[in-house]
């Protein structure tokens, strides 16, 4: 029977599972043994698989990809944890200089089967260091496939693409997402990556949610469904590669369209999605695309502005009404 | 253990560790104190400080009032007596995150720390004049930054020396290996003080790196290490002492590994019950850096518990003074948000603040 499950389990379970079913696979990070992560993802998984196959590593986030790219070469598959995205930036070298340029570099020669988990988002108070959505830095990157799953479903799903793909993975969390509850099916399925989900249907507008938004951007569709709004709402669930069709397909439809993201939206995600729109969508849309994204600012601590600095329901509400026409609020 | 500060460069015997002040309270055989006794009575007043603070926020914090905390607790010698070894009037701290009551002694207000972990934007702000750089938590990217700062002193022809904080964790990041490098190649003046406190998270010391010492690492970059048993306030103030005169002279930077033991846990959001043997705790409270100190000063007829008491509640209202007026520090509002990110805001960001400031009035 499927079962409602917490979205940190769901990702448990997954690399639960794809350890017990190919012995290559490995997990490689920063307290994830006895302590079992910094948000209890790996919960368990040493017990069960031991200090080999769950390797707590160094501070030092440059070695441990570079560790896991060194092996993926040779036909491991590694599941990095990195605590938070921004500390991926310490290992940006090794992401975007050699994971994501080896197989091209040797023509083939060599994959890199890497999985790279990390939680980005904010409202946890954990100030500018620890808090971004940096999706952009690697949706931008050549060789690397970029995805953000929203559901428990598809957290487990997509985790295990990423693990059996030859590709190098961004697998990107929200920490706002851990502990949301959703249906998980039961046994062994697996969820595509590069594809877009509709979350639900609707002919006034369409709204592109990136990661966490895209919850936000349902829970606000739901809302303006009382104000006589009909949203659409896809969750862009792949940031690299983008799947067009069913965005344009229902722009098309529509002929509105807004993107929301945490993080910054100049040169943000909703920078790519708008002007990929405006070039296929042009001669049906009835209005600009409008973007929304987190306010353009290192992240506050203090928690006050940290609530000011990131995208709101409400938030999605207002822009969601200029888009349709809808002058004042409801 | 009467090794002078440096002998360790020169010696393969990681045990020889410097110590002074024992865990019973006794001076070791053969140690000559450098602290005189009044200095080792303020020495005592800082730590009890540091202790009742940390466990008054950590209450709070419990209680939903304070942020997210790391304490310092049972490594108050290492973070008192290394300060103390400054001149706060032109040398500079470069903190981790979990070095509090040094910055405090530095110069920085108690209040000023306490309204950073309330969330308060200006009453936060560093004064002029206090030479601490901000809190660091990309671990070890603070130890560039405090190299190219030392350096930049000496082109300036100041007469300052920088201690630079760091734990035996975040020595693990190419960052630490890349400062030390550069600081010995420049001679710059800086001491670089390593809390060995065991534990980064869940990570062992053992997790951390295969050496025996962390301070025979100093060898590779060309400079002195010292170990220093970091629950010791007289030893760690005797090596930091001549580290700090070492820079100031001249002679280059100095790698310090204190060796200490986190009694409470990395930060508030830790549960050390899940990964520390309880034995080891137990074993390293009995070599407690408050406790020594006060046995020490009873055998002189210098403490006794009527002291104790008079001094805990003293300190207590100090620190409570500080937190009252953090509490009472006006909080921010949403139009702050935009303040600071750049010197003259660009357009996107005051068309953003105008979009901000009309959806949310409040």
């Amino acid at each position: 029977m499927p079962e409602e499950k917490l979205y940190r389990v769901a990702l448990r379970e997954a690399l639960g599972e794809e350890m017990e079913r190919d012995d290559t696979v490995y997990l490689i990070g920063e307290d994830i043994g006895k302590f079992g992560g910094a948000y209890r993802v790996t919960d368990g998984l040493l017990d069960k698989f031991g200090a080999e196959r769950v390797v707590d590593a160094p501070i030092a986030e440059e070695v441990i990809v570079g560790t896991a790219i060194g092996s993926a070469m040779l036909g491991l598959r590694p599941v990095v944890e990195m605590m938070t995205i921004n500390f991926s930036l310490v290992a940006y070298d090794q992401i975007v200089n050699n994971a994501a340029k080896i197989r091209y570099m040797f023509g083939g020669e060599a994959n890199v089967p890497l999985v790279i988990r990390m939680p980005g988002g904010a409202g946890h108070q954990l100030s500018a260091q620890h808090s971004h959505s940096l999706e952009v830095l690697y949706g931008l990157i050549p060789g690397l496939l970029v995805v953000a799953p929203t559901t428990p479903e598809d957290a487990k799903g997509m985790l295990k693409s990423a693990i059996r793909t030859n590709n190098p993975v961004m697998f990107l969390e929200s920490m706002s997402l851990y502990n949301v509850r959703g249906m998980v099916p039961d046994g062994d399925y697996t969820t595509p990556l590069g594809q877009a989900a509709v979350r639900r249907k609707g002919a006034d507008l369409t709204i592109v949610g990136v990661s966490r938004m895209a919850v936000l951007a349902n829970e606000a569709a739901k809302q303006l469904e009382e104000e006589d709004i009909d949203v659409e709402v896809i969750d862009l669930r792949s940031i690299r590669p983008i799947d067009w069709p069913p965005i344009v397909e229902s722009v098309n439809r529509t002929t509105r369209c807004m993107v929301v993201e945490e993080g910054w939206a100049t040169y943000g995600v909703t920078a790519e999605i708008a002007a990929g729109v405006q070039e296929r969508c042009f001669d049906y849309l009835d209005a600009p695309i409008r973007r929304l994204g987190g306010a353009q600012v290192p992240m506050p601590y203090s928690l006050p502005l940290e609530k000011a600095s990131i995208p709101t329901s409400e938030d999605i509400k207002r822009m969601a009404r200029k888009v349709v026409g809808r002058k004042t609020d409801a | 253990m009467t090794a002078g500060p440096f002998a360790l460069s020169k010696n393969k015997d990681v045990q020889e560790r410097h110590s002074v002040l024992q865990a019973d309270g006794t001076i070791a055989t053969g140690a000559q104190p450098r602290m005189e006794e009044e200095f080792l009575l303020e020495a005592l007043r800082w730590m009890m400080k540091s202790r009742l603070y940390d466990t008054r926020v950590i209450s709070l914090q419990r209680q939903g009032q304070f942020g997210v905390f790391s304490p310092g607790m049972g490594q108050e010698a290492s973070i008192v007596g290394s300060a103390m070894a400054l001149d706060p009037t032109r040398d500079w701290i470069v903190p981790q995150y979990r070095e509090l009551m040094a910055t405090v002694h530095h110069g920085l207000p108690l209040e000023i720390i306490t309204a950073q972990y309330l969330g308060k934007i200006g009453p936060a702000r560093i004064p002029d004049g206090v030479r601490v750089l901000p809190t660091q938590v990309s671990i070890a990217a603070q130890l560039p930054q405090a190299t190219g700062l030392a350096w930049g002193l000496r082109l300036r022809g100041e007469d300052a020396v920088v201690m630079a904080y760091i734990g035996e964790g975040g020595s693990s990041e190419g960052d630490f290996h890349e400062a030390l490098n550069l600081a010995g190649v420049t001679k710059s003046p800086i001491v670089f003080f390593l809390q060995n406190n065991q534990w980064a998270i869940s990570t062992s010391r053992r997790v951390q790196s295969a050496t025996a010492s962390f301070a025979f690492r100093a060898a590779g970059y060309g400079f002195p290490g010292v170990q220093v048993d970091g629950n010791d306030v007289m030893a760690v103030y005797d090596v930091a002492v001549a580290a700090v005169e070492r820079a100031r002279k001249g002679e280059g930077p100095t790698l310090i590994e204190s060796v200490t033991y986190r009694m409470s846990f990395h930060n508030t959001t830790d549960n050390p019950s899940r990964y520390e043997d309880p034995k080891e705790h137990e074993e390293a409270r009995t070599r407690d850096p408050i406790e020594r100190v006060q046995k020490y000063l009873t055998g002189l007829g210098l403490w006794d518990k009527k002291r104790e008491a008079a001094l805990t509640e003293e300190l207590t209202q100090e620190n409570e003074a500080a937190l009252q007026l953090a509490f009472a520090a006006p909080a921010p509002v949403p139009a702050d948000v935009f303040a600071n990110v750049y010197d003259h805001p660009p357009q996107r960001v005051v068309q953003q603040e105008a979009e901000l400031l009309d959806g949310r009035r409040d």
